[in-house]
């Protein structure tokens, strides 16, 4: 039998459940090549004893109608996991040990799966190459010395790796399908409201949203399904009836109608991107969808009123860390006030500390109106834009980044050059819209790049739909040398 | 406009972040290249603009106010820097 875990993860379901390999074999066969790839530097935590523990559980008494039968998975550090330690890769969390679960990891539990690991992420999920973490650098499989994108970064690592058969991240201007892209993998920011927040570490609430990563189109709707559902315990859940995504997958997707905006390109982006692009719109074109020319004019606006409103956000959500009832404290300060400011100080690193203070000037006194309240209506004309084309289209297509991965320390001296990277995801998180990154093709150097596919609200389906049909005729292949074994 | 070093230990005060003197120069460097990329947003006429505050169609629901758990003492104290008996314990604030 050839290795089990390069597969996807609807395959490894079905040799589960024609009992070809056990969940304790599959559980082992992971924990390997986990531990031949600490160079990587994709896990904060490890969790090899439970998850054998588990997969023996299930072996003994298998349930094989669920969703994920006897599946070891690990996930984004920034999901709260009942008695196993939560870092958001943030010193000021290093010993954080919830006594609660996330509502989205509870729910892949209950569908038969079981936790593997914790994956590294940039710092409170603030960053875009995963260097902003606490526990250091993760490095992309697909090439030494490349990010691995972020902030999901040691999802996409893991999953690419074939250390995880899937993951799941989080997504508040790109961060699960910048690193999707970069590693030649699928990611899912799913419309705002459909996974529960409940227990996942807050970064911009109105913008964070979890979703699936996955090796292809079929694992992302199997993963999707498993994770969403209407949480009483998140305000802004959305209740609504679950669907069966992976039994409802088409690959017909002649007649319907995709939109392509004029302003998704910046300067000098390299021509591999637009050939690309056109590759993209061939596929579909050849499948019977009709392309049709639109106009997102806003669109250049959206990474600069996101640079308001998640700090904004941040600064409010992360004020809570404040030394005194869980986290990490300074010793140093004379008083309460000096405690609570070293603490902050020592606790948190630079990129999130930036964030906070530009959060809080932009919410300070006199300023308000000028940042806060002008970035929020400009959001309303983002959002309007989406609106206005989804009367004349079924979906968008775009690309998911401007550029491949880049070299681990390029662009750390420069915040904006940053930022840059997440200039085609982030209108989505502002309009609280479903996008997928596929993976489309290479450039020049042999690196992924992915394709983004934007839906209308709760329209997960057909987006998966017209990724599936893209999947079976694009060709794309992830081939990865495991040179770090 | 232009963030100096005031302004910024200021904020930082607000935040209560405590910033390092030899770190203020770089910081005052990158937070004004972020603000002058922000203040794009200046371009635009938004005056007859309504804000968006929610993405929802939905409004916030409300639910009975009820205690739904509780007796969870040594659950909220067990990843405390330092508690004693059932309390947090802080630096003293009163002389």
């Amino acid at each position: 039998m050839s290795d089990i875990t390069n597969q996807s993860l609807n395959q490894i379901i079905k040799r589960i459940k024609t009992k070809e390999i056990s969940s304790t074999d599959l559980t082992k066969a992971y924990i390997k090549n986990i531990e031949g790839a600490k160079k990587l530097n994709a896990f904060v935590t490890t969790t090899f004893d439970y998850a054998l523990d588990k997969a023996k559980q299930f072996d003994n008494k298998p349930n094989f109608d669920q969703l994920l039968p006897g599946i070891p998975l690990a996930v984004k550090d920034l999901f709260c996991t009942e008695n196993f330690k939560t870092t958001a890769g943030s010193n000021i969390l290093n010993n954080f040990v919830p006594s609660y679960e996330s509502t989205v990891t509870k729910n892949l539990w209950d569908n038969g799966s079981f936790l593997l690991g914790k994956l590294n992420c940039d710092e409170f999920a603030m960053g875009s190459s995963n260097e902003t973490s606490y526990f250091g650098n993760v490095i992309n499989p697909v090439g030494d010395q490349l990010v691995p994108g972020g902030s999901s970064g040691g999802s996409s690592s893991a999953l690419a790796a074939d250390l995880t058969p899937a993951t799941i991240g989080t997504d508040t201007g790109g961060s699960i399908r910048q690193p999707a892209s970069f590693t030649g993998t699928v990611g899912l920011k799913p419309t705002y409201g459909l996974c529960s927040r409940w227990g996942i570490v807050a970064f911009a609430s109105s913008l964070d949203q979890a979703g699936p990563m996955t090796k292809d189109i079929t694992d992302c709707a199997i993963m999707l399904e498993a994770m969403s559902g209407f949480d009483e315990k998140d305000s802004t859940s959305i209740n609504k009836k679950k669907e069966n995504y992976s039994k409802n997958l088409k690959d017909n997707i002649k007649g319907l109608k995709i939109g392509i905006p004029k302003e998704y390109r910046v300067d000098n982006m390299p021509k591999e991107i637009d050939e690309l692009w056109e590759k993209g719109k061939k596929i579909l074109k050849d499948l019977g969808a009709e392309l049709i020319d639109i106009s997102l004019p806003h669109t250049k606006y959206a990474l600069p009123t996101y640079y308001i409103v998640a700090p904004a956000e941040a600064s409010s959500n992360l004020a809570r860390y404040d030394g005194v009832r869980y986290g990490y404290r300074s010793e140093k300060g004379k008083d309460l006030i000096e405690m609570y400011e070293n603490t902050r100080s020592e606790g948190f690193g630079d990129e999130v500390k930036r964030r906070i203070l530009i959060g809080t000037y932009v919410l300070s006194s006199g300023y308000y109106d000028a940042y806060y309240l002008k970035a929020q209506k400009v959001r309303q004309l983002i959002k309007k834009d989406f609106d206005d084309n989804f009367t004349k289209v079924d979906a968008i297509l775009t690309p998911s980044t401007p550029s491949s991965a880049f070299k681990i320390g390029e662009k750390t001296n420069d915040p904006v050059s940053m930022y840059l990277n997440d200039i085609f995801t982030v209108p989505t998180n502002l309009a609280g819209l479903p996008a997928l990154s596929l993976p489309a093709g290479l450039d020049k150097q042999g690196l992924p790049l992915g394709l983004q596919l934007i839906g209308k609200p709760l329209d997960e389906q057909k987006i998966l739909n017209i990724g599936y049909a893209f999947e079976k005729n694009c060709g794309f292949k992830n081939e990865i040398k495991k040179w770090w074994a | 406009m232009s963030l100096d070093k005031e302004k910024i230990k200021h904020v930082a005060k607000l935040a209560r972040i405590s910033v390092n003197d030899a770190k203020i120069d770089s910081l005052t460097k990158d937070l004004n290249s972020i603000f002058k990329f922000i203040e794009q947003l200046n371009e635009l006429d938004t005056n007859k603009v309504e804000p968006l505050t929610s993405i929802l169609n939905q409004s916030l629901r409300s639910r009975k106010d009820e205690i739904n758990d509780g007796k969870i003492r040594e659950k909220v104290l067990k990843n405390s820097p330092k508690d004693s008996e059932e309390f947090f314990v802080v630096p003293k604030v009163v002389e």
